[in-house]
C-alpha cells in the first residue's frame, strides 16, 4: 500500500529508505525515522485499538509518551512479545510486527463492542455497585469475565530471553529532557566545568523543536547556529554523558534518579550479546528538570473516534514525520497557540475549519488565520461527532452571550480533527521529588513550587512554553545548578524567565446544549471514563480528587492520566463548586511511563538472582549423589539416598547408622563468632542468659540468646577456648543478626567493656561424627587430646590436631549419642573430613544429611530456634529454665521474664506428642484442640512444631506448643485434619533415653 | 534510596546501612528497679514523628559501626550524623541547614 498521506518534502524521516512492516499481519510501508504511528497514520491507517472498557474504535490521539490509545504489542518471537508500547514511541525497524490489542477477533469487528451499547448502564462504580453479592461469585464469576473482557495486552508465554543491564553513575548536574531548555541547561552546566548528564526519551536531541519544520528558527537570535553547536558541543564534551532513548522515570530521595536507556529494541536485528535495556541509578548533585509540556485535550461529546487527534500532535506528524494526518481538517481549540498547527496543515495543502470556543480570537495567529483565509468559527462549540471506525462529521453550535449553546447548529464533513485545550506543564518528576505545586490562575495549571530536593526546572515544565525563553530559562538553570553544585562560577548568570500564559482557556469539557452533560465525552481515553462518570461521583458524594478518582478509575491506568487530570479536575471541581487548588491534586508516583520488569531485574537472575553459600564438603557430598536444601543462602545435603532409595528409606537407614554404629555430618554452615578481650567474660554474662564465670577452660555449654523481651532469639553451644576467648556458635540462619545484636550492645550499651568480636563462621569447617562408636573412629587420627571419657567427658572442649591440622574438638551431641564436633580451618575441612570417612569404613561410618539430623534431635526433645520457637516463646516454655544463670543481677531479656503474663500457666509450652495410630505422621503446623468433632469455630490450644517418622522407635513422633502442656501429660488431645480427627497423646518432648546414658558412654 | 553521611567514612548509598530504631533510648541501669510498665515503656514506646527526628543507624556494609543521625522525616533530609556517646546537635547548631 502506497503512503498516500506522505508529503513531498521536508521532515526528519529518510525518503531514501523505505521500511516494511505488518501491523495485524496487514504488509505496510514506512520510513527510516518513522514511529510506528507516523508510519500507520502515512498509510491512512487511524484505528489501532479498542478502548478498556466499552471496546470503542480508537485512533492514535498524540505523538508522544502521553498516548493513550494506540497500545500494541511488539512482538519478534514466541518470547520476545512487548505489549502495551506506545505506538507513538515504537521506532519503526525492517520486519517490525505489531499488534493491535483489546479486540476480538478482529479491529474492525469487535464483539465486545457490545459493552458501548451497554455503556449508559455501565457507570462510575459499576462494578462495585453491581457484583457485590453474591461475594463469593467474585473468585469464579466476576472477576475472571471482567478481566476478559476489559484489559489491555498479553504477556509472553516463555521466560525473557534478553538480557538487561544495571549501572549507577553520580553526576554534578543530571539534566532530564534534550528540548530547548534541558540543551542549554546542559550547554550552560558543561562550559562551567560541571560533569552533566543530558538524557532524553527521544532517539534524537532537540525534544519539542523536532516538531517543528525549522526547528533552530523559534530560538530566535542565532537560533539555528546555536542549535547547531550546542548539540555538537554536548556530543563532543568528554564531561558530559548524552543518554538518547532514555527515560528519567522516577526521582527517589537524595537526588537519586531511575533512567531507563532502551539500547536496542528500535533495531531490526539486536545483537544477542547486548542488553537490551540498561537501568541507571544516577546520584545527581543538582538536577535541573526540562521536562517540557502535555497538550490537553478538549472534553465534547464523540471526542475519542479515531480521526480525532491533539493539535499539537498532527503538526509534529506534518513537520517531523512528512505526514498529514487527514485532508480535511476542523481545529477546535479555546486558545490562540493551538492555530499554529491550521496554518501548517493549510499550506500543506489541507483545508482547516477552524472552531474557537472563545468569545473572539484576535491574537496575531488568528489574524494571519483569516488573512490566509481559514474559516474562524469563534463563540463556537462542538455538540457532537460522527463515523464509526473514523471520523467523518462533527457538529457545531453557536454560543450566546452568556457561553450557553443556544445557537444555530451545522454539520462539518472532515476527516480529521485537531483539538487543543492549552498545555500542562509535565511536573510528574518534580512532584515525586515531594516537590509542593502551586496553582497558576493565569495559566491555568499547576506550576513547579518549593521541593525539599536540590532540583530546579526550565521551560515549558514550569510554564516557560515560547521556544526561545525555554533556551533563555535553560541557560539560568544550568548556570545556577552548577553554582550549587560547588562549581566556580565566573560567568554573569541569566535570571529565569518568567512563566507566560500561551493564552489557555479553562481547562474542562465545551459547553453543551441545555447545559447538559454531554454522552461519551471522554476525559480519561485509556480507562473510558467519561465527564459524565466524574459529575456521577461528584453527585454521589465524593468530595476528595483521590476518592473520585478511585471510584471513576480517572487517570489510573498505564497512563496516570498524562492527558486527562486537569480537565478530570477541572469538571470536579466546577460540579463542586470550588476552585482547583481547593480539590487538589492527586499524587504522581514513579514510574513515569512503564518499565520493564527485566530492567529492575537487571544482572539478578538464574544463578545470580542470589548468592550461593556452599561448604567445603559440598563438593563431596554433591559425588556421593546427596539431595541438597536450602537453608538460607547455603546449600545443605539433606539426605544420601543409595540405589535409587526414597527419602523415607536413606533417612530410616542414616538414623539407624548414627544409633548403632557411627554418622559423619557437614555442621559447617553453623555461625560462630570469636568473642575475645579482657571483659569478654562479663560480656557473655550480661548478654546470655547463662553463667559463664564458672565455666572452665576447656569446657563446652549450651548457651541461649534472648531480645530484651524475654523471647528466645537464638542459641547453640559456647566453648571457653582461653579465660579470655569464647568460641560461640548460632544457628545457621542466626549467625548475621547474632553478630549484629553483639555490636549492638557492645557499641552503644556497654561501652565500658573491652571486647572484639569475630564473625568466624566462614573459617571453620565443622565435622559432626557421632555414634556409639566415634570415639573409635576418631582415636586413629587425633594428635595431642586424650579422647577418653574421663579426660574429654560430654561438654569437654580440647585444641589439638587431626591428620596434623590443628583442631578445636567439642564432645558435643546433638543426637543424643556420643559424639563429637571437629572444627578445623576451612581450608583443610575436606581433606580431614575424607580421612575420617576413610578411617570410619570397617566400622560402617556413614553420611548423613539435614533430615537426619532432625529426627535424631526431636528424638531427643532438643529444639531448633525459628522452627519449635516462633520469637514468642520463653526459655521456660521450651523447658530450657535449667539453663539460665540463678546468681546473674541481670542479662538481656531478664527483666522481661519477670512480667506476670510471661509464667501464667497458660502459657504455650513445649511437650511431645504421639499419634494412637503410630504410623501416621502428624503435619508441620497443624493446630491442636481439646475435643474430637466439634463444630468450628474451635478454639485452637497449640500447634505442631516439629514432626517425623522415627526408625528407632518405630512409630511416628511430634513436638508441639501446646496451651498449659506440661500439666497435660497423658491427656489426648486431637489434630483435626480434613476426614478425620487424629487422637494424640500427650508426653515428654525426650523420647529416647531420657536419662541421657548414651550421650555420656 | 537514601544518601547517609557515615561519620566515619563519608557518604555512602543506603543499602550499605540497617535502620536501627529511635536514638537515645538507653536501656535503664539496674533493670530490676524498673516496675512492668517503666520496662514496657523502654521496650515497646518509640515516638512517631513528623518532623525531626533522633534515629539510629549502622553502617553495616561498611565499618560496621553504629551512629546516631537527625532526620526531618517529612523531606528525608538528614540535618546530621554523629557518633555514638555524642549530643544531638543544638538548634543553634543547625541553623542554616536546609530542612
Ligand atoms: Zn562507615
Amino acid at each position: 500500500m502506497s503512503q498516500g498521506l506522505r508529503t513531498v518534502s521536508g521532515g526528519r524521516i529518510n525518503r531514501a529508505r523505505p521500511v516494511r512492516f505488518t501491523f495485524d499481519g496487514r504488509e505496510l510501508s514506512g520510513l527510516e525515522g518513522d514511529t510506528l504511528a507516523s508510519a500507520l497514520l502515512a498509510n491512512g491507517v487511524h484505528l489501532v485499538g479498542r478502548s478498556f472498557k466499552y471496546h470503542r474504535p480508537r485512533g492514535v490521539l498524540t505523538a508522544g509518551p502521553e498516548e493513550p490509545n494506540a497500545l500494541v504489542a511488539i512482538r519478534r518471537d514466541a518470547a520476545r512479545v512487548t505489549p502495551n508500547l506506545r505506538a507513538t514511541e515504537v521506532e519503526l525497524y525492517e520486519g517490525l510486527e505489531a499488534h493491535s490489542q483489546n479486540r476480538w477477533p478482529s479491529l474492525g469487528f469487535d464483539t465486545g463492542a457490545i459493552n458501548n451499547l451497554l455503556a449508559p448502564f455501565i457507570p462510575a462504580g459499576f462494578y462495585y455497585k453491581t457484583f457485590m453479592w453474591p461475594r463469593r461469585a467474585w473468585q469464579w464469576l466476576y472477576e475472571p469475565r471482567i478481566r476478559a473482557a476489559t484489559g489491555l495486552g498479553l504477556a509472553p508465554e516463555h521466560p525473557d530471553p534478553d538480557s538487561y543491564s544495571n549501572r549507577f553513575a553520580h553526576c554534578d548536574v543530571l539534566v532530564v529532557g534534550a528540548g530547548p531548555a534541558g540543551l542549554a541547561a546542559a550547554q550552560s552546566a558543561a562550559a562551567r566545568g560541571a560533569r552533566v548528564i543530558l538524557c532524553d526519551e527521544q532517539p534524537e536531541l532537540g525534544g519539542s523543536l523536532l516538531g517543528e519544520a525549522d526547528p533552530g528558527a523559534s530560538l530566535g537570535e542565532n537560533g539555528r547556529d546555536w542549535l547547531a553547536d550546542t548539540i555538537r558541543g554536548l556530543l563532543a564534551n568528554p564531561r558530559v554523558t548524552v543518554l538518547t532513548r532514555t527515560t528519567a522515570f522516577g526521582y527517589f530521595p537524595h537526588n537519586l534518579i531511575g533512567l531507563e536507556q532502551r539500547l536496542s529494541d528500535h533495531l531490526a536485528q539486536p545483537d544477542c550479546r547486548q542488553p537490551r535495556e540498561r537501568q541507571w541509578q544516577v546520584r545527581a548533585r543538582q538536577v535541573v528538570l526540562a521536562t517540557g509540556a502535555i497538550e490537553r485535550p478538549l472534553v465534547f461529546p464523540g471526542n475519542d473516534r479515531p480521526g480525532v487527534m491533539l493539535a499539537g500532535a498532527v503538526r509534529t506528524y506534518l513537520n517531523r514525520y512528512g505526514v498529514l494526518a487527514g485532508r480535511r481538517a476542523v481545529l477546535i481549540t479555546t486558545h490562540d497557540e493551538a492555530y499554529r498547527s491550521a496554518l501548517d496543515l493549510k499550506r500543506a495543502g489541507a483545508t482547516v475549519t477552524i472552531v474557537d470556543a472563545r468569545n473572539g480570537a484576535s491574537g496575531e495567529l488568528a489574524e494571519t488565520a483569516r488573512r490566509e483565509g481559514l474559516a474562524v468559527h469563534t463563540a463556537t462549540t462542538v455538540i457532537g461527532t460522527r463515523g464509526r471506525l473514523r471520523v467523518r462529521s462533527i457538529r457545531i453550535q453557536r454560543l450566546d452571550a452568556h457561553g450557553q449553546a443556544r445557537g444555530a447548529t451545522e454539520r462539518i464533513d472532515c476527516d480529521l480533527v485537531l483539538m487543543s485545550g492549552g498545555y500542562t506543564p509535565s511536573v510528574h518528576l518534580f512532584s515525586q521529588s515531594r516537590g509542593k505545586l502551586a496553582w497558576s490562575e493565569g495559566l491555568h495549571a499547576f506550576l513547579p513550587a518549593e521541593s525539599p530536593e536540590k532540583v530546579r526546572c526550565a521551560g515549558a515544565c514550569r510554564g516557560v512554553f515560547s521556544a526561545a525563553a525555554a533556551r533563555g530559562d535553560g541557560e539560568s538553570a544550568g548556570a545556577r545548578a552548577a553554582r550549587d553544585a560547588g562549581l566556580t562560577v565566573d560567568i554573569v548568570i541569566g535570571e529565569p524567565q518568567p512563566a507566560q500564559s500561551s493564552g489557555t482557556a479553562a481547562a474542562g469539557d465545551l459547553p453543551q446544549p441545555g447545559g447538559a452533560p454531554p454522552a461519551k465525552a471522554f476525559v480519561d481515553w485509556q480507562n473510558d471514563v467519561t465527564s459524565r462518570d466524574l459529575l456521577l461521583a461528584a453527585r454521589e458524594g465524593f468530595r476528595s480528587i483521590e476518592h473520585v478518582k478511585r471510584y471513576t478509575t480517572t487517570g489510573m491506568a498505564t497512563d496516570q492520566g498524562k492527558t486527562s487530570n486537569l480537565n478530570a479536575l477541572a469538571i470536579v471541581a466546577r460540579q463542586l463548586g470550588k476552585s482547583i487548588p481547593e480539590v487538589g491534586l492527586t499524587t504522581f508516583r514513579m514510574p513515569y511511563t512503564p518499565v520493564t520488569f527485566g530492567s529492575f531485574a537487571g544482572y539478578t537472575r538464574g544463578e545470580l538472582f542470589d548468592p550461593i553459600r556452599t561448604t567445603p564438603i559440598h563438593d563431596w557430598a554433591a559425588r556421593q549423589g546427596a539431595v541438597f536444601e536450602d537453608v538460607g543462602l547455603w546449600k545443605r545435603a539433606r539426605y544420601f539416598p543409595r540405589n535409587g532409595e526414597s527419602m523415607h528409606a536413606a533417612v530410616a537407614r542414616e538414623c539407624q547408622a548414627v544409633r548403632s554404629g557411627c554418622g559423619l555430618f557437614d555442621a559447617s554452615t553453623l555461625g560462630k563468632i570469636e568473642v575475645v578481650g579482657k571483659d569478654a567474660v562479663t560480656f557473655m554474662n550480661r548478654l546470655y542468659v547463662n553463667g559463664w564465670t564458672n565455666l572452665a577452660v576447656g569446657r563446652c555449654r549450651y548457651g541461649i540468646l534472648l531480645r530484651d523481651d524475654g523471647f528466645i532469639y537464638d542459641d547453640g553451644v559456647v566453648a571457653r577456648i582461653a579465660e579470655d576467648r569464647f568460641h560461640v556458635t548460632t544457628t545457621t540462619g542466626g549467625a548475621a543478626r547474632v553478630l549484629a545484636m553483639m555490636e549492638d550492645y557492645l557499641q552503644t550499651e556497654w561501652t565500658d567493656l573491652s571486647v572484639w568480636l569475630t564473625s568466624t563462621s566462614e573459617q571453620w569447617s565443622v565435622i559432626a561424627l557421632q555414634g556409639p562408636r566415634a570415639r573409635q573412629v576418631l582415636e586413629a587420627l587425633v594428635q595431642e587430646v586424650d579422647l577418653s571419657a574421663a579426660a574429654l567427658p560430654h561438654m569437654g572442649a580440647a585444641t589439638g590436631r587431626i591428620c596434623g591440622i590443628p583442631m578445636r574438638l567439642f564432645r558435643v551431641s546433638f543426637t543424643g549419642e556420643l559424639g563429637f564436633e571437629i572444627n578445623v580451618p576451612a581450608d583443610h575441612g575436606l581433606a580431614v573430613w575424607e580421612a575420617i570417612h576413610a578411617a570410619g569404613e570397617p566400622h560402617g561410618i556413614t553420611p548423613y544429611g539435614t533430615e537426619t539430623m532432625h529426627v535424631l534431635r526431636a528424638e531427643k526433645g532438643f529444639v531448633i530456634v525459628g522452627q519449635d520457637t516462633d520469637g514468642t516463646v520463653t526459655p521456660d516454655d521450651a523447658g530450657l529454665t535449667w539453663a539460665i544463670g540463678k546468681q546473674k543481677p541481670d542479662f538481656v531479656g531478664k527483666r522481661a521474664l519477670e512480667r506476670p503474663a510471661m509464667h501464667s500457666p497458660e502459657r504455650k509450652q513445649l511437650v511431645g506428642l504421639l499419634t494412637a495410630q503410630p504410623h501416621v505422621v502428624l503435619e508441620e503446623g497443624a493446630q491442636i484442640v481439646l475435643d474430637a468433632r466439634t463444630t468450628p469455630p474451635t478454639r485452637p490450644i497449640g500447634h505442631v512444631t516439629s514432626s517425623y517418622y522415627s526408625a528407632t522407635l518405630g512409630r511416628s513422633i511430634a513436638l508441639a506448643l501446646v496451651r498449659a502442656g506440661r500439666s497435660r501429660m497423658g491427656q489426648t488431645l486431637y489434630v483435626p485434619m480434613p476426614g478425620e480427627d487424629l487422637a494424640v497423646q500427650v508426653t515428654s518432648p525426650v523420647f529416647y533415653d531420657p536419662k541421657g546414658s548414651r550421650l555420656n558412654a | 534510596m537514601l544518601l547517609i553521611n557515615c561519620p566515619y567514612c563519608g557518604e555512602r548509598p543506603e543499602l550499605e546501612f540497617v535502620h536501627g530504631g529511635q536514638a537515645h533510648i538507653a536501656r535503664p541501669g539496674d533493670p530490676a528497679e524498673c516496675s512492668d510498665q517503666q520496662w514496657a515503656e523502654y521496650l515497646y514506646r518509640r515516638d512517631n514523628i513528623k518532623g525531626l527526628h533522633g534515629e539510629r543507624w549502622r553502617h553495616t556494609h561498611g565499618c560496621g559501626r553504629f551512629f546516631n543521625a537527625l532526620r526531618d522525616t517529612t523531606s528525608d533530609v538528614f540535618l546530621a550524623t554523629y557518633k555514638v556517646g555524642e549530643q544531638p546537635p543544638t538548634q543553634a547548631q543547625l541553623k542554616g541547614v536546609k530542612a
